[in-house]
């Protein structure tokens, strides 16, 4: 995917003033974030089950190195096979390679942002194999060109009738006059054209939302059953996923879904768990005849060793997008790379660099609620304000910028002249604005005055005052 | 205020630089309290601003010389305290992450961590304070700022204080935890979002149909109400010390002199 993350603010202007997008952000606030809140209320323990999420993770990322050889060494028992790709090109091309050897036509695949982060789709459809998404998301979106805005609502900001629309377009061979009003109803109709495509499929191809190193097994959850189909009735099942993802046991696994499924939809547990340990066995009713596993890096051991570790603790629930009030207000796709919200403001730096994405971490208030629902509880304002130091370091901040940071850091070092020119400063806006109490335009701030005024200042700085209250004091006393 | 040798607990105040500079009576509000829950008021020459800019933008250099600045400004107050959760956030929770650990600077920035409050968190939590002096009649409505809120857990103590003014009437808006989009540099960089999150904010304080929206900072104070004021709104904005000090003679932030 070609990066916007520079062109964040026009994205964010354009997204501002899309009728349809706000219509369907506006659903968030009542929808994702509701049911957290009250999937929380239910479960007393949650926080005390939070601090046990972020030490579990904070030690297996201590010893990641261990657990991934200790899956590896689990996965090759239970007759998987390990491809370990730098990056996001090793990857698509082992994949490729898997998709090749298996005479493979027709590729069925589950939900995956790892998969969107190296490109997946374009690189196996440019050789010529029909890749089709079976996600109902993830569906409506390869229909519509699009990439996903959300990582665990890939379509959030879509509305109904968009969707609607888009499948009586698509789907022109069925009768005209049907019903496509309840979500029900899309459901079906998209599970009627994805049944012949499970049935067909020569490689399933799905994420992994953890890894078990003590069994070598992957998880994935979902709510619509589809990476089931996806993963069992083709002949070879890949998982594409990153290192950051193993954990140490079955255990800590469950653990960790309690956490899951509560921060990302408010449900106790995701519709389908599935847990996959290699191919199909002797005695399996079900499965593949192959079961490969494609464990990524690109970039995340370098986060590892950096100020930036505690961002791989994330268990890609969404919560932070869902009440960050910037997403809530421009959607993910204006964040211009794969991962958008608090999370993507951390993330995306890290993949794609500084310089493209220096917008990111910047776009924030530090507002703080990111951080308040993380399960992992993950600094996200403290990691974002980490970017913003390398960016300044680094001579990435705007020249503008640092002019204006760096004279009022030298002002406010000066403690008299800083008084002196705040007196001025005061008294000259105070005239400026007559008796209007605030200006409808400043030439300083005139993003700021182009949607609201700005309040004039009294006229007196209080150090001003309070020196006059202090020596109207000091008279008293004296007179008396 | 007596300059005798009182057993008086010393407040030094931290003025904060948007109350130095553009709405001083927040500060004499805060100063009245504060000597009305007991205490002696010094106001330290030698403070400028809690170095929020610096540090949000990346400047830690110059962060961290204006965290050693104005520790040494309170040297010999027992307590420091702002009118504001975002500059005593500052001072409280991100000075010490400024200094490197196990230094001499480190020690005293926690040390001094300690004794800094947020103004109503400190005459509630620490001076026990139930009554104020101030007085007013009508409807409010209580932004919670955000890191008042979520760095230094302020939510039930303005609304004690608020709730204790006979005649007034404390109504809920919707979302009064969700930011309002000042955010500081943020307004300024990223002015649209800022302004579409504003406009969420001035929905719901229209929706509470209240006289005066109150909050504890003044950065949100002066978004909020200079959306209010280019929609016309007739709600009045105050910061939350001004109406528990009694101190209501300066129009309300951005209205009109007459």
């Amino acid at each position: 995917m070609q990066p916007t993350a520079h062109d964040f603010k026009s994205n964010a202007r354009a997204a501002l003033a899309d009728k349809q997008l706000q219509d369907a952000l506006s659903g968030l606030p009542g929808g994702l974030v509701a049911q957290r809140a009250a999937a929380r209320a239910r479960l007393p323990e949650f926080d005390g089950l939070r601090d046990y999420g972020r030490d579990l993770r904070n030690h297996t990322l201590e010893h990641l190195d261990v657990y991934l050889e200790r899956y590896e060494t689990a996965l090759i028992k239970a007759g998987g096979h390990v491809h370990w790709a730098a990056n996001g090109e090793e990857a698509c091309a082992a994949i490729l390679r898997i998709c090749q050897e298996a005479g493979a036509k027709l590729v069925t695949k589950g939900k995956s942002m790892v998969s969107e982060e190296i490109g997946l789709n374009a690189r196996l459809e440019g050789a010529g194999l029909e890749v089709v998404e079976t996600d109902l998301g993830e569906y409506i979106l390869q229909i519509r060109h699009e990439t996903p805005s959300h990582i665990i609502a890939p379509a959030i900001h879509l509305t109904q009738g968009q969707v609607e629309a888009d499948f009586r377009r698509e789907h022109a061979h069925l009768p005209a006059n049907r019903r496509l009003v309840d979500p029900a109803e899309l459901v079906d109709e998209a599970r009627q054209i994805l049944r012949e495509k499970f049935t067909g499929a020569d490689v399933g191809i799905t994420g992994a939302n953890f890894l078990i190193a003590e069994t070598g097994s992957s998880i994935i959850v979902t709510n619509e059953g589809n990476g089931d189909l996806t993963q069992s009735l083709a002949k070879v099942h890949v998982v594409i996923t990153s290192i950051d993802k193993v954990v140490p046991t079955l255990d800590d696994a469950s653990a960790l879904l309690r956490l899951l499924a509560r921060s990302a939809t408010g449900q106790e547990i995701t519709s389908y768990t599935t847990f996959s340990t290699g191919p199909r066995h002797d005695g399996d009713p079900d499965g593949p005849e192959a079961y490969h596993v494609v464990l990524l890096d690109n970039g995340r051991t370098e986060l590892l060793g950096s100020e930036f570790r505690e961002v791989l603790r994330c268990i890609r629930c969404g919560a932070c997008m869902n009440h960050c009030p910037v997403y809530n207000a421009v959607g993910g796709h204006a964040y211009g790379w794969v991962y958008p919200g608090p999370i993507g403001a951390v993330l995306n730096p890290g993949f794609i660099g500084i310089e493209e994405a220096g917008n990111l971490p910047n776009a924030s208030t530090f507002c703080g609620r990111c951080e308040a629902v993380c399960p992992m509880r993950i600094p996200l304002p403290k990691l974002m304000r980490h970017w913003r130091e390398r960016e300044f370091a680094g001579g990435g901040t705007p020249f503008s910028t640092r002019i204006a940071l760096k004279s009022w850091a030298a002002l406010a070092r000066r403690p008299w002249a800083y008084h002196f020119l705040a007196r001025l400063t005061s008294r000259a806006m105070k005239i400026a604005s007559g008796r209007n109490g605030a200006f409808r335009w400043l030439p300083f701030a005139a993003g700021w005055t182009g949607g609201r005024d700005f309040p004039a200042p009294q006229g007196s700085t209080f150090q001003e005052l309070w020196a006059a209250r202090q020596k109207q004091a000091a008279k008293k006393r004296s007179g008396r | 205020m007596s300059d005798t040798a009182s057993n008086r607990p010393r407040v030094g105040l931290f003025v904060t630089c948007l109350v130095d500079l553009f709405r001083p009576s927040v500060a004499m509000a805060a100063a009245k309290l504060i000597e009305h829950a007991g205490c002696d008021v010094v106001v330290p020459r030698a403070q400028t601003c809690c170095g929020q800019p610096a540090y949000n933008s990346g400047d830690r250099p110059d962060a961290k010389a204006l965290a050693l600045q104005t520790i040494a400004a309170f040297d010999g107050c027992n307590y420091v305290v702002a009118p504001s959760g975002s500059c005593a956030g500052m001072l409280k929770a991100h000075y010490p992450r400024l200094m490197d650990a196990g230094t001499t600077d480190y020690a005293r920035a926690a040390a001094f961590s300690e004794r800094v409050h947020e103004l109503v968190s400190f005459l509630v939590d620490v001076r026990g304070l139930r009554n104020v002096p101030g007085n007013f009649t009508g409807t409010v409505t209580y932004h919670d700022s955000c890191s008042g809120l979520r760095e230094l857990g302020i939510k039930t103590q303005p609304r004690q204080l608020l709730t204790s003014i006979n005649g007034l009437e404390l109504k809920e808006m919707a979302d009064s935890e969700i930011c309002c989009g000042f955010g500081g540099a943020f307004s300024v960089k990223f002015p649209d979002i800022s302004n579409a999150m504003v406009e969420k904010k001035s929905a719901n304080i229209a929706a509470a149909d209240v006289d005066v929206i109150l909050a504890g900072d003044l950065g949100c104070l002066m978004n909020m109400a200079g959306k209010l004021r280019r929609q016309k709104s007739s709600t009045a904005c105050r910061h939350v010390a001004e109406i528990l000090a009694g101190e209501l003679d300066d129009p309300p932030i951005a209205a009109a002199l007459d």
